[in-house]
């Protein structure tokens, strides 16, 4: 076990699909509650070293070891809520239904649901709700299970801009009320020094740059030692000029 | 592309009465009727009470659809149909419900175990492609020519449809909601009933239809090859006596009873599937 219990430890980590080896003996250690970001270009292994951790790379060869927390939840790009199943229903999936704990599992969804703004939508169908609120919704999810650690796989990629400023607040205030361990997994570099205080760089699957980030939040998008850190990390990933970023990576 | 962009401000700056609304060619069917599925049938039915009421049907060719009432209520009265619709819809009846269960625990069986798909669906494709009528001397040699016979040919003839159906609704599953039941930690009993269950429905319904129609055309089938009793039976012994009008009953039954039976399904399909938004709503 783990002796930091809550955090997350990697050790030797390989995985590949046939040929090609995506992940190369990858070590990685995250203390109990800090906030991560994991940047890398497509392909570059970010994704496969989520799922991996997440457990569910069933079909993918490889060995190393992994130790995580119980509570693990996972936050995807899409918001994948079951579409026959309401908004409530959505986020009580796999929690306990009958007696005390039904009900306090029911309360908790609520109040998650609250926490992300999606309260008096609990009776909505899932193809009711916005971009947006369906992403938020899939946080409520993740909330109510209260992860010890949560996996985030590009979870603002499909939105808009204006939403996606939202949900950086709301993930911010919601890792600070509730303190999991968080590895948020993004292309997006502007992201990751805004929100994280540690970003890995992951360059065909080894870790090419492992920067803390010591700024005070809340963070602003305009404040120039956050511009500073992120030419720090597109210099590591190769990049030049930073608008072509999103359009080469996405 | 300037062409356009040229007569879009052409047009704005014109003094024809503006429209607010732009004009988008419309691809859905629009509004619901009422009543919809109803007013085909009923329209059929007012055309051939014209064509009988003005002469142009001949009564031996297409009796008009008074006399085929008459005629029911002639045989209601004296005792005949009544015994043979009971039969018939029990044998309809037990056929489907054995149909039904078999075809979905088969689906189930297949769809979700490697091991039961190797067993199981190649063996239903081949039996799809036997003839039902093909299967009848076979199965009286191995059943006899009673009850036990008729409900199992109904049952074949109803379990293909949903097997087929509820196959096709379950490897439609989109993966990344296994994915996700993964990540939840959900046990498979609750992966079955709030992930495979819910999302094989349309295709459980779409075969569930199917079925009921099977059912009604594997009934007729069984019931003019041997049967003493049943409304199929009933309709053969009118037809060799030359009673057009009874042959006619018989096959309006039948009708109603696939239009009744396709409305219940329908509207059981509407409720528990109230979630989706298609083209039909």
């Amino acid at each position: 076990m783990a002796a930091d219990v809550g955090g997350l430890t990697v050790r030797a980590l390989t995985r590949g699909f046939g040929e090609r080896t995506v992940l190369h003996g990858v070590d990685l250690e995250i203390p109990r509650g800090q906030f991560v970001a994991l940047v890398g270009r497509s392909g570059s292994g970010k994704s496969t070293l989520l799922r991996a951790i997440a457990g569910i790379d069933h079909e993918v060869e490889g060995r190393g070891e992994i130790v995580a927390p119980d509570r693990v939840s996972v936050v995807f790009q899409d918001s994948r809520l079951l579409p026959w199943r309401r908004v409530l229903a959505n986020v009580l999936l796999g929690l306990p239904r009958r007696g005390t704990e039904g009900r306090a599992a029911a309360d908790r969804a609520r109040a998650a649901l609250a926490e992300v703004g999606l309260a008096g939508r609990e009776d909505a169908w899932p193809n009711q709700l916005s971009g947006g609120e369906a992403q938020r919704a899939a946080l409520a999810r993740s909330l109510a299970r209260e992860p010890e650690l949560l996996l985030a796989d590009e979870p603002f990629g499909a939105l808009d801009a204006l939403t996606r400023i939202k949900m950086h607040t709301l993930l911010r205030e919601l890792w600070e009320r509730h303190g999991p361990t968080v590895l948020l997994v993004t292309h997006d570099v502007d992201e990751a020094v805004l929100l994280a205080d540690r970003v890995l760089v992951l360059e065909e699957g080894r870790f090419g740059l492992d920067l803390p980030i010591d700024l005070p939040h809340p963070r602003s998008a305009r404040d120039e030692r956050l511009a500073a850190y992120r030419d720090r990390l597109l210099t590591a990933l190769g990049v030049e000029y930073e608008p072509a970023l999103e359009e080469v990576a996405s | 592309m300037s062409d356009t962009a040229l007569d879009i401000r052409l047009n704005t700056t014109s003094d024809t009465q503006p429209d607010t609304r732009r004009r988008v060619r419309r691809l859905g069917p629009g509004k619901r009727i009422p009543f919809t599925r109803g007013i085909g049938p009923l329209l059929l039915i007012g055309v051939w009470s014209l064509g009988s009421a003005a002469g142009r049907l001949d009564p031996r060719i297409l009796p008009a659809p008074w006399s085929v009432v008459h005629t029911g209520w002639q045989l209601w009265q004296s005792g005949t149909l009544g015994p043979d619709l009971a039969i018939s819809l029990q044998r309809a009846s037990e056929g489907f419900a054995i149909g039904l269960t078999a075809g979905v625990v088969l689906a189930l069986l297949a769809g979700l175990s490697r091991v039961g798909a190797a067993i199981i669906d190649g063996n239903v494709q081949i039996n799809r492609a036997l003839p039902i009528l093909g299967m009848i001397p076979l199965f009286i040699l191995w059943l006899g020519i009673g009850e036990t016979f008729k409900i199992s040919i109904i049952a074949i003839a109803v379990y293909i449809p949903i097997y087929i159906n509820l196959s096709a609704g379950l490897s439609a599953i989109d993966r990344r909601f296994v994915e996700l039941a993964e990540t939840l930690g959900l046990s498979r009993w609750e992966f079955l009933r709030q992930v495979v269950v819910p999302g094989a429905l349309p295709g459980f319904f779409t075969g569930l239809r199917l079925g009921v129609t099977s059912a009604w055309l594997a009934l007729v089938v069984v019931e003019e090859v041997n049967a003493t009793s049943g409304l199929g039976y009933l309709m053969y012994q009118q037809a060799t006596y030359g009673l057009i009008d009874s042959v006619v009953l018989g096959l309006v039954i039948y009708g109603i009873w696939g239009f009744a039976s396709d409305f219940v399904v329908r509207l059981i399909e509407r409720r528990v599937l109230s979630w989706r938004q298609t083209l039909a709503d």
